[in-house]
């Protein structure tokens, strides 16, 4: 091979950088649709919209289950008794502290909205069971008191609390 | 290329590899290091568009499987929510259609490269036979595929091949009822072509293994048809072919992102938008465009069976195609009187491909009848007796001489 000069070597080597730098920009740019049509699609994202839920059929003490975004939300239309059992614990007792005012909507106090899925391993716990009045989880013995919060058992965290919002005093929005 | 091989990584992570998983080594010999002629135009650049093609196709094709269903009721409507709601569920779709007509077109492209420069002949017979066993694995997929849109065009698409069988004397519908599974084509056809169209792909990957291992051991053809006699008529793959390949796929998607950007529909027929129904046969069937020559074929013979059997042996007698061929010269090159009756035989394939759309009668017949005529005529007749009579030009000595002039 004739030898050639150190000007002729970095073009050669600006092409081969110039060539990697177009391929991997190219590469990039396939590999993002095939990824992203992974990602829900739009008929999915539009039935998680908000959905709109009337309270006036649910009596008192009476806990209601609606999905939205494909999960389980338990609506409890709470008795005097079980806010003040929800209001009148310590909270730095609480496994997972947090006071029941910050758990539901000022002057809403008697409705309780959570997402129904035990913070544990995802089964949905079951309503009116448990030593605390609100819910026990069948799967691994995890118990929820009247404002959603974890008592005893493995799970680590109180039922977690979706978006939502009072449209009027009978209606919330979820979402 | 059996031997001692040149590969040896520095590395000693690869050294360590290689001494359990030879697997360097053989990308190495195949792909790095092979010797390849130094003349090859940009017909060879093919085989490669192909392996790009097919690695496209099943890519995009495993990801439209996560979004379709294959079920009659839910069929169609599942392949309108992969273009309408599927993130780039149009682009995958139309880049897997267009890329299934990319792909016929790369592989006639392909195959009358074959035949132009006598690359089936002896000692690449059987890797003349690989490719037509791909052709044949490429077309059951292809119309397979086309099923699973459950459009109108597909259900009778459907109807029309698996009905070929009935001709076929005492079994013919014992074997038809067996292929749909039912009465006519339904669900149990759907969900089996799905299943196969999901297979032979991969079935396909497998033989085209075979079908780059048998090219290996016996190495390419070139333009001139005189193997390679010493180091000087060939280069490495690497960088030359490799570049040379790298080159021509970029400008095959070219063409190919034309089709899917600007006119994703142009190749298919309106018919399959509309969804099946088993009741109202459209008023023309038709195949793909890559299909048509075949079905042209299929309809110049007004006998059913005879029909049917005119159409196998239509694509089964390229498998012969080394043993018809009697010259001793390969390529067309040095054959002023082949190449002829090979651009003939071009003109005739792609012609009954355009008779093939259009309705059978009239002069469309007729053309198409002369032309079927022509197409088997080339092989039984023409082929074997050039080799005798053909007064063939002077072979040059070696590659590197017809490549540099006689100072090589």
């Amino acid at each position: 091979m004739t030898t050639v000069s150190s000007a002729e070597h970095s073009r050669r080597d600006f092409l081969y950088i110039a060539t990697g730098a177009v391929g991997a920009v190219g590469a990039a740019a396939v590999l993002a649709p095939l990824i992203a049509q992974m990602n829900p699609d739009a008929s999915t994202v539009a039935a998680g919209a908000p959905v709109e839920i009337d309270l006036a059929p649910i009596a008192d003490g009476q806990i209601v289950k609606v999905f939205w975004r494909s999960k389980p939300i338990f609506i409890f239309h709470r008795t005097k008794k079980e806010i003040e059992e929800a209001q009148n614990v310590s909270v730095s007792s609480l496994p997972d502290p947090e006071p029941d005012s910050e758990r539901v909507k000022k002057s809403h106090e008697q409705w309780l909205v959570v997402i129904g899925i035990c913070t544990h391993l995802g089964c949905i716990p079951l309503a009116h069971q448990g030593e605390f009045d609100g819910w026990f989880c069948p799967c691994h013995g995890s118990q929820y008191d009247t404002a959603g919060r974890i008592r005893k058992g493995p799970a680590p965290k109180n039922l977690y609390l979706p978006p939502y919002a009072f449209i009027s005093d009978t209606k919330i929005r979820i979402g | 290329m059996s031997g001692h091989s040149t590969y040896q990584p520095t590395h000693p992570a690869l050294q360590w590899l290689e001494q359990r998983l030879p697997i360097g080594g053989l990308i190495h010999s195949s792909f790095i290091a092979y010797p390849t002629p130094r003349n090859l135009n940009y017909w060879w650049t093919f085989g490669g568009i192909l392996s790009f093609m097919l690695g496209v196709q099943i890519i995009t094709g495993i990801i439209l499987t996560m979004h379709y269903t294959p079920q009659v009721d839910l069929a169609f409507k599942s392949v309108e929510t992969i273009m309408r709601d599927v993130n780039y569920g149009w682009l995958l779709r139309y880049l897997h259609a267009n890329g299934a007509a990319m792909f016929f077109f790369a592989v006639y492209i392909h195959m009358f490269r074959g035949m132009y420069y006598g690359s089936y002949k002896s000692p690449r017979e059987v890797l003349w036979i690989l490719g037509v066993i791909l052709y044949l694995l490429m077309m059951a997929t292809g119309f397979m595929g086309y099923v699973l849109v459950w459009g109108q065009m597909s259900f009778w698409a459907a109807t029309v091949i698996t009905n070929l069988f009935s001709a076929i004397p005492v079994v013919g519908d014992s074997i038809v009822t067996w292929l749909w599974g039912g009465y006519a084509v339904g669900n149990p056809t759907l969900n089996r072509f799905f299943s196969l169209h999901y297979l032979l792909p991969f079935v396909i990957a497998g033989v085209v293994v075979l079908h780059v291992w048998a090219l290996h051991v016996v190495g390419q053809n070139n333009p001139t048809g005189v193997e390679p006699k010493s180091d000087k008529d060939t280069v490495p793959f690497t960088p030359y072919a490799t570049v040379k390949d790298g080159f021509l796929i970029v400008c095959f998607c070219l063409l190919f992102a034309w089709f899917v950007f600007y006119i994703p529909n142009y190749l298919g027929h309106p018919d399959n938008y509309i969804p099946a129904n088993p009741a109202v046969t459209p008023s023309e069937i038709v195949p793909e465009w890559y299909y048509l020559p075949f079905y042209a074929i299929l309809r110049s013979i007004p006998n059913k069976l005879l029909g049917v059997i005119a159409l196998f042996s239509s694509i089964g007698i390229l498998a012969f195609l080394p043993w018809l061929d009697t010259s001793p010269v390969r390529s067309a090159r040095y054959r002023p009187l082949y190449r002829q009756f090979f651009w003939l035989f071009v003109i005739a394939a792609v012609g009954l491909g355009w008779l093939g759309s259009k309705p059978p009668e009239g002069i469309y017949v007729i053309l198409a009848r002369v032309f079927t005529v022509y197409y088997f005529a080339f092989f039984l007749i023409v082929l074997p007796l050039l080799g005798i009579f053909e007064k063939t030009k002077p072979l040059p000595n070696s590659i590197s001489e017809s490549v540099l002039g006689a100072k090589a």
